[in-house]
């Protein structure tokens, strides 16, 4: 199970793949210590000591700038060695040259694999096959789980709402698509929020999504009401030419947000989306660039959630001074 | 070669056979039951006391991995997994490298087996060509090369003219399909049940009507073109209903399942267990109830055990990237004792579905007891338990969900022909 998986034999964090199986301890844990780094983004001496003379590799085999810069910059900040590589995967690659790199890459005695992939389950994967000294980082596997992704935007929530408790959040776009949605439905039912909506045209939608904890509607101004938390998705250009949708003009005409539905959700309701964003497909300008988004403020927040991810995966043996 | 298989507990589906009494074969066929034929004399005697004595198994669907990729598997390595669970006669699928769609690769087959020292392995001519789905095999070259029946295995045929085409062509020269429904559309590369799971996996799924379209544009096939069909590995329910419905109609059709259909769901493969991707997926709980109840009701008459040996590196990868397919043949026959077991059927009908009736849909003179057919014969122990593990397995192929699990039920002999292919040596 991921759960053993993810946890040591005392309970804590080893490896990092999934927001499922962690129970509130844990996810709070992991804001707490976020808090703890957030002031360190405006000193003069961006850093900390507590990973020097780890190695870090992220492993990108899918593109990605936001996601690997700021993991990069996280480990950095906690002292660490890092050595970003992306690797272009051909149609043929299996996973035997996934398992080949990895072996590689231990041979070269890292302590840490932050690793994004196309393909669901390969993060799970290599933390089955990878040396039991070394932590893998979940930075987005296929359609599974962005679990970092999703503790930032917890950590966004936290700090603008205070509690979970009361909170209406919708999660609006290409629920089918995307790992981020995932693993924010479970950290959110986790923290335990009053309800999560998922608003989508039915062929954005898995099959049994109701079955992840959510209550679902196909209609965005309805679904907007009583909303404290907007989280808009990003719709990727290829879902037209493969008959999902019918036009990105419609797509923004009925899912996009623009200043008047925002209107209807609560009037101190936060704009949230995990970028990059398609200005005009699913959200306006003025929405993205408005006084409720904190689409930057993730951003930042990735960072110092990062870094706390990172620390507390590498504490597990002890060894962080 | 005279053998007395002695005080064994007889079952016979076909002839409704159930007691304790010895078994007499004479040169490669049965010769009677319980009473000895005048003159005879035993060159061999096995006992049987305790154990089950059955017509030998016949498997409508596996995979040798020869010709073309033998780091899987060979004849050789499978052979002795299949005589070691009881199975006598073996359908091939025609998914082989190259391709079943000419008599030469039937040839070869047939000498690949014969080197193997097992004679019945029976060769599935392709439907199409190259199994492209564009093209008719020479089904008729085919059939006479030995070929049991016509199937395109697991890939599709889209083009339902072509389908339609196939199918009077096999009809017209009495070849059976084997078919294994899937709408290649639908199915949209998946690789787990479109489900809950598969959901909160991120996993591509494919939906149960890949499976159910795809039987219903076959079913109305059969019966515009009279072709004799056999619907392999159904893995839901409303293929069953379909199956029954066509049945009730009067449509000659029949219907198996693979062995793991019958006992794992979609909640197995949790979180990303590859031991459990197999095509057709893992479907619900739901499914698998009704599959196990069309069993017993006779709407599906089959169990097979669609066993797919593959290599380590195979499975050693994430999920959607891993290849299908369990190697099933060693847990056939405990997994099917354990529906019993389980109360889903009844002893006679677990066996009929293993011999029987598999003999009946490819119409070989095999699957009974009945003096003057073929000793193909199988004897087990039905209490004796062992474990799944690398010491006991005979498959080249270590590709099993069932890993360190104990099951109940060892076959101690299996013969071909009245020949002793088979004769356990493990201390009871």
């Amino acid at each position: 199970m991921s759960t053993n998986l993810q946890l040591n034999a005392e309970g804590k964090l080893k490896h990092f793949l999934s927001i499922e199986g962690l129970d509130k301890t844990l996810l709070t844990e992991i804001l707490d210590t976020a808090e703890s780094f957030i002031g360190m983004n405006d000193q003069q001496i961006k850093k900390v000591p507590l990973l020097r003379g780890k190695t870090i590799v992220n492993l990108f085999f899918e593109n990605s700038t936001r996601t690997r810069t700021t993991f990069e910059l996280a480990a950095k900040r906690l002292s660490a060695d890092v050595l970003s590589m992306s690797i272009a995967t051909s149609s043929t690659s299996k996973g035997e040259s996934l398992l080949d790199t990895i072996r590689n890459l231990e041979a070269m005695y890292v302590d840490m694999f932050v690793v994004r992939h196309g393909i669901s389950g390969a993060a799970h994967f290599i933390a089955q096959q990878t040396a039991p000294h070394i932590s893998v980082i979940n930075a987005g596997d296929g359609q599974h789980a962005h679990p970092t992704q999703a503790m930032l935007d917890m950590f966004t929530i936290r700090q603008v709402k205070r509690d979970f408790a009361a909170l209406r959040v919708a999660i609006i776009g290409d629920i089918l698509h995307s790992r981020v949605a995932r693993s924010q439905i479970q950290a959110l039912n986790t923290l335990g929020v009053a309800e999560i909506r998922v608003i989508a045209p039915k062929t954005l939608l898995p099959a049994h999504v109701e079955k992840l904890g959510v209550t679902v509607c196909h209609d965005l101004p309805n679904g907007l009401q009583d909303i404290d938390v907007i989280i808009m998705l990003r719709l990727q250009k290829e879902r037209m030419t493969s008959a999902l949708l019918p036009s990105e003009s419609e797509y923004f005409r009925c899912f996009g947000l623009t200043e008047q539905k925002l209107k209807i959700a609560k009037p101190d309701a936060m704009v949230m989306h995990p970028g990059p964003i398609n200005r005009g497909v699913e959200i306006d300008s003025k929405v993205a660039d408005g006084a409720q988004s904190v689409i930057l403020k993730q951003v930042s927040n990735g960072i110092a959630v990062r870094m706390a991810i990172m620390a507390m995966a590498m504490q597990k043996q002890g060894r962080v001074a | 070669m005279h053998v007395i298989i002695e005080n064994g507990r007889i079952i016979d589906p076909a002839n409704q056979l159930d007691c304790v009494a010895n078994l007499y074969l004479a040169d490669g066929k049965i010769a009677a039951v319980t009473n000895p034929p005048d003159g005879f004399q035993a060159d061999m005697r096995l006992d049987a006391s305790g154990q089950i004595v059955c017509p030998g198994f016949i498997d409508l669907s596996t995979r040798l991995r020869e010709p073309g990729q033998s780091r899987k598997a060979t004849f050789k390595s499978e052979v002795i997994a299949a005589a070691s669970s009881g199975v006598t006669s073996l359908c091939l699928q025609p998914d082989t490298s190259p391709v079943i769609d000419t008599p030469a690769v039937a040839e070869l087959i047939k000498e690949l087996a014969n080197k193997a020292g097992y004679r019945q392995i029976l060769p599935i001519a392709a439907l199409t060509r190259k199994l492209e789905g564009n093209e008719l095999s020479s089904m008729l070259a085919l059939k006479q090369a030995g070929c049991i029946a016509v199937s395109n295995a697991g890939a599709p045929v889209t083009n339902l003219l072509i389908l339609r085409r196939a199918m009077e062509y096999a009809a017209s020269h009495d070849l059976l399909l084997i078919f294994r429904p899937n709408d290649y559309w639908l199915g949209n590369k998946g690789c787990a049940h479109e489900g809950a799971i598969a959901t909160r996996y991120g996993l591509p799924g494919i939906p149960d009507a890949a499976e159910t379209i795809a039987l219903a544009h076959c079913l109305e096939l059969a019966e515009l073109t009279g072709c004799r069909v056999h619907f392999g590995q159904l893995s839901c329910k409303r293929s069953v209903i379909k199956i029954q419905q066509a049945q009730k109609y009067g449509l000659a059709v029949s219907a198996d399942v693979a062995i793991h259909q019958l006992h794992l769901t979609e909640n197995d493969m949790i979180p990303f267990d590859s031991a459990y991707h197999v095509l057709p997926p893992l479907r619900t709980e739901a499914d698998k109830q009704f599959l196990r109840q069309g069993l017993a009701s006779g709407t599906i008459n089959c169990i097979c055990s669609d066993h797919q040996p593959h290599d380590v590196d195979a499975k050693l990868g994430a999920f959607p990237e891993t290849e299908p397919g369990i190697s099933s043949l060693e847990t056939l026959l405990p997994l099917t004792l354990k529906l019993v077991e389980q109360h889903a059927i009844d002893l006679q009908q677990a066996i009929a579905a293993l011999s029987q009736h598999p003999a009946d849909i490819l119409r070989l003179n095999k699957g009974a007891l009945t003096p003057g057919l073929p000793a193909d014969i199988c004897v087990f122990d039905p209490e004796r338990e062992w474990q799944v593990n690398p010491s006991t397995w005979k498959s080249q192929g270590c590709n099993t969900p069932y890993w360190q699990h104990t099951l109940k039920g060892r076959v101690t002999h299996t013969l071909q022909a009245g020949k002793l292919i088979y004769r356990l040596h493990e201390p009871a």
